[in-house]
């Protein structure tokens, strides 16, 4: 899977490329975790505009990033689901615990005026 | 069960095959003209199953591990079975609860069966410790109203 990472104050914007399941998602998370960690990083936000599929492989990765952000106060939002992703998003409760945004400039101010 | 249409598919349990499982899945149901949402519902399904089997049924060693995927059309529905021969569930009924997982370590969130029943119509799981797993779905293709 093909991953852009762009690094904008504290905030880490991972654009992922392709299907978000078991197979793609461990290279994604070591990925997003060693720029973090590199980068310092407060705030994921995750822009889905060219994720079609994502599986509960996607939802772990969610909330373990999730989980790392909210250890420093820091917040996991996302950008740009499908009605498919939505769907995953509402049974999984991720819903409750990600910011969800319709498009990445809305996200973005949304973070910076935190 | 005397099918319209079917199709076995037998591959390595490895986890890049767990986009070619759900794809041939998607795939072998576009006879029954499925829209958008109840492809995707298909797939998410077909994933899951696959990627129980992969990591759970054969765990860290899937060596000669197959996993085996059913698919069979009968009028408008489609009848699914993902096999394997692992170490299997002793406890289905708790393998099943919502949030349930054996391995929170590897970040998993215990929603796989979860999402197989709700975007299913059926799910039926058998299972015997050091066998092996079979998950048994269905789906009616062209219930509009979901
Ligand atoms: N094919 C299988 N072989 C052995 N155990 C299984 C199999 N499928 C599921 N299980 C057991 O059932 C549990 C629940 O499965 P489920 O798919 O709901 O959650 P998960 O795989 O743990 O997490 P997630 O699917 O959200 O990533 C698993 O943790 C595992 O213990
Ligand atoms: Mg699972």
């Amino acid at each position: 899977m093909e991953t852009s990472l762009k690094i904008l104050g504290q905030t880490m914007i991972v654009v992922p490329i392709g299907d978000i399941d078991h197979h793609t998602s461990i290279a994604l998370r070591e990925k997003i975790d060693k720029e973090a960690v590199r980068e310092n990083i407060k705030n994921i936000l995750f822009d889905f505009s060219n994720v079609e599929f994502m599986d509960s492989s996607g939802i772990g990765l969610i909330i373990g990033r999730y989980k790392l952000m909210s250890a420093n106060n820091g917040i996991t939002a996302v950008c740009h689901i499908s009605d498919s992703l939505r769907r995953i998003f509402d049974i999984s409760g991720l819903k409750k615990i990600v910011h969800l945004y319709g498009n990445l400039d809305e996200a973005i101010n949304q973070i910076q005026l935190r | 069960m005397e099918y319209d249409n079917e199709m076995i598919l037998e591959m390595s349990a490895k986890s890049r095959n767990e986009s070619f499982a759900r794809v041939v899945a998607a795939s072998f149901a576009a006879s029954l003209d499925p829209t958008v949402a109840e492809v995707a519902d298909i797939k998410t399904a077909v994933s899951e199953a696959v990627t129980n089997a992969i990591i759970h049924g054969y765990g860290e060693s899937p060596k000669n591990g197959t996993v085996t995927l059913k698919c069979g059309i009968l009028q408008d529905t489609i009848y699914i079975e993902i096999i394997d021969f692992g170490k299997g569930i002793s406890d289905i009924e708790e393998a099943m609860t919502p949030l349930y997982t054996s391995a929170p370590e590897d970040e998993r969130s215990g929603m796989g069966f979860t999402i197989m029943e709700t975007f299913m119509d059926s799910v039926e799981v058998l299972s015997q410790p050091s066998k092996g797993t079979v998950v048994r779905m269905s789906k009616k293709i062209g219930q509009r109203d979901i």
